[in-house]
């Protein structure tokens, strides 16, 4: 995206690295898988090469220089193997870096047979920005700490970040972690590939070992440091292992203590995710490539195939008896190439295939006499019919989820490429595209989404749907960033940056988006692959364990689809530790430069408690540290919107509100990009906070009517943080009011999303919407509404200045509301208060009837938050613009 | 290739069945109009006529049954899609043996036979539009939740979605799919009152919806094969002005199939 472009630029290089290090760590691993390929015994040698490399200049930035000598020697050591993963990192280290001289000459070498190796690879890399290049650094960092770690003690890395000052302390452990969790990976390929550095290395450090069951059923081990393996170091073993290169449709998963399947993040430490101690991994698709055409090699497609027939033959994947004898046609033609007329096949050898979950004799019949009209295709082009068919279905792709409209009626969400969609019983009931959702988010066990406004609604809406728990929601939540990431954007967001007080989960999606996948894939050259299809004698293995969950046949189906049960992670149910440890906190003001943190909130989940005050402690303290650190807040993403911004007509007010932080808001501004879509027509009624509930606004809210009203009604509840926050500013074009009465309402909005939200699951709201609408006499409208992540704000300081949240302006020609929204946060000792505004001015002609419009703004406001009290109305006869004074 | 997605509006079989006389008396109706018999089946005529030879379809013509005044509009009684064929249990009780015939006919096309057996569900044809990517049934005074459900278990390839048709007979009544993508909505008052949320859904999954002018729109629709077979998307004028007085429009009068060659 342009945004996160721009923003990369900005920031600081390190920010940049941080930021891009988890894409750029995927390439370098590509890269380096590419370079295992090569035959072993250049691998081995350019390994030991590069790693010198490596070593000397990732580390050599983080690392005292009495470390460095050590790593130069361990480099030397011709023991070592490194992986092949850590050579595209040189070079991107050497670009930013540099290293001590004689470093610099191991790395060069290393370099250049790595290019040798990978030339067309690293070209692909290396056009790509600088971003990537720091992201490459994440991999050597991690090789460099294989050697190290080898030569000495994990531990004394440790010591030595520890001895450098604070904030370069937390920078440097956060490569740190990356290293160390190298390590691992480092020993365990040391293990696979028999090498004499185990020897070497009398560990310290625990190495267990995963198993992984990858898509054809079988099993794939692979020893990790057990503290601190990063879940990607494990990815791109089974990568390898599986000698993919489109690996970012992939991904890998495991079940949590509740025994639902999760995604492994591949920024976090493996330990810390799957939180007991059952090491057992599923390798699965996790985005479905909407057109598997478009796919490079065919050694994914056929990986996608097998994931594919798997949600086919458990019913995860529904289709008509036709389409299972079609698509187990192509199958047998996949695996057994042509019908051999004069050897037929006893009947029954196909019936101990798996091809659907209802398999029977006619469909057997059906597919034998189909896979006969396949006579001559290739097993790749019946991979390919087999994807196209099977793209097509209805449920391809699409992740379900339990969940239970606002009349609490049990209905499925599904989450795809497109967007989401809403099942009750067997049938689709609504459909929400993405360009059509404009933010996504959770709370507690809740899940909203607003929606753009329609053709015939008049303003957004929100849509709030009760999942089962909040860990449901905030799993729903993360597959709904990750699809709209991967699907929609065209580079990840940078996870957000500490800036201010959030307490919402930063999840990010990290990887790389689609379009960025296509790209890197495009450069692939290597002669394919070959490899071997296994027969569809696939014993069910599920994927996921997780219940196959199939619109149609909702309730019996959990017979069918087989568990794995080497899946099952026997949760012994460790209380989940919050990310946000106090430990997590303290990085993250360095956040920015380490991208493996990204998700430091996300997993507020669970215990609130101790933890809770643990956290606000700790955010605080980071608050803290954040404002003395942070310059002049640029904002969070400097894009267009920013710049429409100054011209905002903010007046910012402050009022004191305390706020404890208690509950936690996600929430991620989708379809920033389509800003100039937003609103083209709608019509918000009179006075109405345009701040959807979702924003978790309550609202003090001030009218001011020509005669100016202020009626604030503060909120004294618990303001729980805003991880997101939106900047609305209209710009109101035809304002045609001479006669100025403004009536305001400053409706604070702490973030507390207490209110029952409206939740339309159906058409039938929007219906309902629009109906309410129509009693608003408006007559023209334009909006416009732009929307940034503000930043910022200093943390003392009664009456600062807020931050400017949103300002929105709605014209009509015979009304002009303007409702502008200010944040403002503030640190008192240790607690932070949080001040919301909202104020809505209305200026019109006299025909205004000043006294019903102020009477159906506080109406309105009330209904918008029934948590908020309005406390005071303030009314001024003015002819002119009423400015507000608090 | 036997590509599971029946290409939209590409057709090779279409069934219909004559006029039976007490078609003018008996058949179901929500006017009071007389019908000139004679002049139906001469319009009827005509109409598969164009089927058979301007659209190049293959005509299945099953005989009128004078105990089943209604059963020339055939599309109540099956719905196909692709190869499969679901066989309908109507929400008027006199027209469920209508579908007896109409089962063994598309046995005999080879299509994949389903039947809704359920006691409680009722579906009549005129109330599915398939829109090439998933189907919308409408929840009418002949259609039901249940019947809508069955539909979504017999193709289960695509996403099905309701409608509530507020007013009228059939959702298909009231609009049409115009060629790929896009459907046509009458722009009567009945029209734009029965498809309300309709015409939402319909936006919402990416549909156009265009609104035809055509006073009573609704009884003039021009069968979509006909926009659709004909590249220019000529509009083959078709009179169907006597089957009109009985609540039927002229998709009613066929079942149009697309039967793949290879297999």
């Amino acid at each position: 995206m342009t945004t996160e472009a721009g923003s990369e630029t900005e920031v600081k290089e390190k920010a940049e690295e941080s930021a891009a290090q988890p894409d750029q760590s995927e390439t370098a691993k590509e890269e380096s898988q590419e370079i295992a390929n090569v035959e072993g015994e250049e691998k081995e040698k350019g390994k030991e090469k590069e790693k010198e490399g490596k070593e000397g200049k990732g580390i050599t930035r983080y690392l005292p220089t009495w470390f460095k000598k050590q790593k130069s020697q361990s480099q030397t050591s011709p023991t070592k193997e490194v992986p092949a993963t850590e050579e595209p990192v040189n070079k991107g280290v050497e670009g930013e870096e540099e290293p001590a001289p004689e470093v610099n000459g191991h790395a060069e070498e290393v370099e250049e047979k790595e290019e040798v190796k990978s030339e067309e690879v690293k070209e692909a890399t290396q056009p790509e920005s600088n971003s990537n290049v720091s992201a490459d650094t994440e991999p050597l960092a991690k090789e460099e700490k294989v050697e190290d770690t080898t030569s000495k003690s994990p531990e004394k890395t440790k010591e030595t970040a520890d001895g450098e000052g604070a904030e370069e302390e937390e920078k440097k452990k956060e490569p740190e972690g990356h290293v160390e969790a190298e390590t691992d990976g480092g020993e365990s390929q040391t293990s696979i590939f028999q090498s004499p550095l185990r020897l070497v290395r009398k560990n310290k450090m625990k190495v267990v070992v995963c198993h992984v069951t990858v898509l054809d059923g079988t099993d794939f081990t692979c020893e990790v440091e057990q503290k601190r393996a990063k879940g990607q170091y494990l990815f791109f073993k089974v990568c390898e292992h599986l000698n993919l290169l489109e690996k970012d449709y992939f991904g890998l998963m495991y079940k949590d203590n509740h025994d639902e399947k999760c995604w492994l993040d591949p920024t976090k430490e493996i330990k810390r995710q799957i939180r007991s101690n059952n090491w057992q991994f599923a390798f699965g698709v996790k985005f479905y490539p909407p057109d598997p055409s478009q796919l490079t090699e065919d050694i994914t497609r056929y990986l996608l195939c097998l994931q594919l027939r798997e949600d086919v033959a458990s019913g995860r994947l529904p289709c008509s008896f036709v389409t299972h004898a079609l698509l187990g046609s192509y199958t047998l033609q996949a695996e057994l190439g042509d019908h051999e007329p004069d050897q037929p096949r006893p009947l029954d050898f196909i019936s101990q295939l798996t091809f659907a979950p209802n398999q029977n004799k006619e469909m057997e019949e059906k597919i034998l006499e189909l896979h006969k009209s396949h006579r001559g295709m290739t097993p790749a082009q019946a991979d390919l019919q087999f994807l196209e068919n099977a793209k097509k279905l209805s449920m391809y792709g699409v992740d379900l989820h339990h969940a239970k409209d606002s009349e609490a009626v049990d209905i499925m969400l599904g989450v795809c490429a497109n967007g989401l969609l809403v099942y009750k019983d067997r049938l689709r009931i609504n459909r929400f595209a993405w360009p059509k959702i404009l933010k996504i988010s959770y709370k507690r066990n809740n899940f909203y989404i607003k929606i753009r406004p329609g053709e015939t609604e008049q303003f957004e809406s929100t849509v709030g749907f009760k999942l089962q728990n909040h860990r449901s929601a905030k799993r729903l939540w993360k597959v709904c960033v990750e699809n709209h990431s991967f699907f929609r954007l065209n580079a990840p967001e940078p996870p957000t940056k500490a800036r201010f007080l959030t307490l919402g989960s930063k999840f990010r999606y990290s990887g790389r988006t689609q379009a960025q996948t296509r790209l890197a894939s495009s450069l692939i050259d290597r002669p394919a692959p070959s490899f071997e299809r296994t027969s569809s004698k696939r014993i069910s293995r599920s994927l996921d364990g997780a219940p196959v969950i199939s619109i149609t046949e909702a309730g019996s189906e959990t017979a069918e689809n087989g568990r794995d049960h080497r899946l099952e992670l026997h949760s012994d149910s460790k209380a989940e530790e919050v990310d946000l440890s106090p430990a997590d906190v303290e990085a993250i003001p360095s956040q920015q430069q380490s991208p493996g943190r990204a998700e430091p909130a996300s997993s507020q989940d669970l215990n609130k408690t101790q933890d809770e005050v643990l956290k606000h402690q700790a955010s605080i303290s980071q608050l803290k540290r954040s404002f003395m650190e942070a310059p002049p807040p640029s904002p969070p993403q400097p894009n267009q919107w920013e710049k429409r911004l100054t011209s905002s007509p903010a007046t910012i007010r402050v009022q004191q509100q305390q706020v404890s932080l208690e509950d936690e808001i996600a929430s991620v501004l989708l379809g920033r990009r389509t800003a100039a879509e937003f609103y083209s027509a709608g019509a918000p009624p009179l006075c109405s906070v345009p701040e959807p509930p979702l924003d978790a606004a309550v609202t003090t809210c001030s009218a001011a009517a020509a005669p100016t009203a202020v009626c604030s009604s503060s909120l004294s509840h618990p303001v729980s943080a805003l991880s997101a926050t939106e900047v609305s500013v209209p710009q109101t074009e035809a304002a045609s009011a001479d006669n100025t009465s403004s009536e305001t309402k400053e409706p604070a909005k702490p973030p507390v999303v207490k209110t029952e939200m409206v939740t339309i699951s159906d058409t039938f709201a929007a219906q309902k919407t629009e109906i309410a609408t129509k009693e608003v006499p408006i007559v023209h409208t334009e909006t416009k509404t732009i929307t940034y992540e503000a930043a910022q704000l200093d943390g003392n300081g009664d009456g600062e200045p807020g931050v400017l949240m949103t300002a929105q302006t709605i014209t009509s020609e015979s009304l002009c509301t303007t409702t502008t929204t200010h944040i403002t946060k503030t640190l008192k000792g240790g607690l932070s208060e949080t001040r919301i505004e909202k104020r809505i001015v209305i200026t019109g002609d006299c025909d205004i009837d000043h006294d019903q419009a102020l009477a159906q703004a506080i109406k309105e406001a009330k209904e918008q938050h029934p948590d908020m009290s309005v406390t005071r109305v303030v009314v001024h006869k003015e002819t002119e613009l009423a400015e507000e004074e608090d | 290739m036997a590509g599971l997605m029946a290409g939209f509006g590409h057709y090779t079989h279409a069934v219909v069945r004559g006029i039976p006389a007490s078609l003018a008396k008996e058949a179901l109706r929500t006017s009071q109009a007389e019908v000139d018999l004679t002049r139906a089946r001469t319009e009827h005529e005509a109409y598969v006529e164009v089927l058979r030879t301007r659209l190049g379809l293959e005509v299945v013509e099953l005989p009128a049954d004078e105990s089943l005044p209604d059963c020339v509009f055939v599309e109540d009684a099956a719905v196909v899609c692709g190869e499969t064929a679901l066989i309908t249990r109507p929400g008027a009780e006199s027209r469920r043996r209508e579908t007896e015939v109409m089962k063994e006919a598309l046995k005999d096309l080879n299509l994949n036979i389903v039947e809704m057996t359920d006691e409680n569900a009722t579906l009549d044809g005129g109330d599915v539009l398939f829109t090439g990517r998933e189907f919308f049934v409408g929840l009418s005074k002949r259609t039901n939740q249940r019947g809508a459900e069955i539909l979504a278990d017999a193709f289960k390839d695509y996403a099905v979605s309701t409608v509530p048709v507020l007013e009228g007979l059939h959702l298909k009544s009231f609009c049409s799919m115009g060629g790929p993508g896009l459907i046509i909505i009458g722009s009567s008052e009945p029209a734009q009152k029965a498809l309300k949320v309709g015409s939402c859904l319909f936006y919402n999954v990416g549909l156009d919806t265009i609104y035809n002018n055509i006073p009573s729109f609704e009884h003039a629709i021009h069968h979509y094969s006909v926009f659709e077979k004909l590249k220019d998307h000529m509009l083959i004028p078709v009179s169907n002005m006597e089957k009109v007085k009985v609540d039927g429009a002229l998709t009613c009068c066929s079942v149009l199939i697309s039967k793949n060659p290879n297999i």
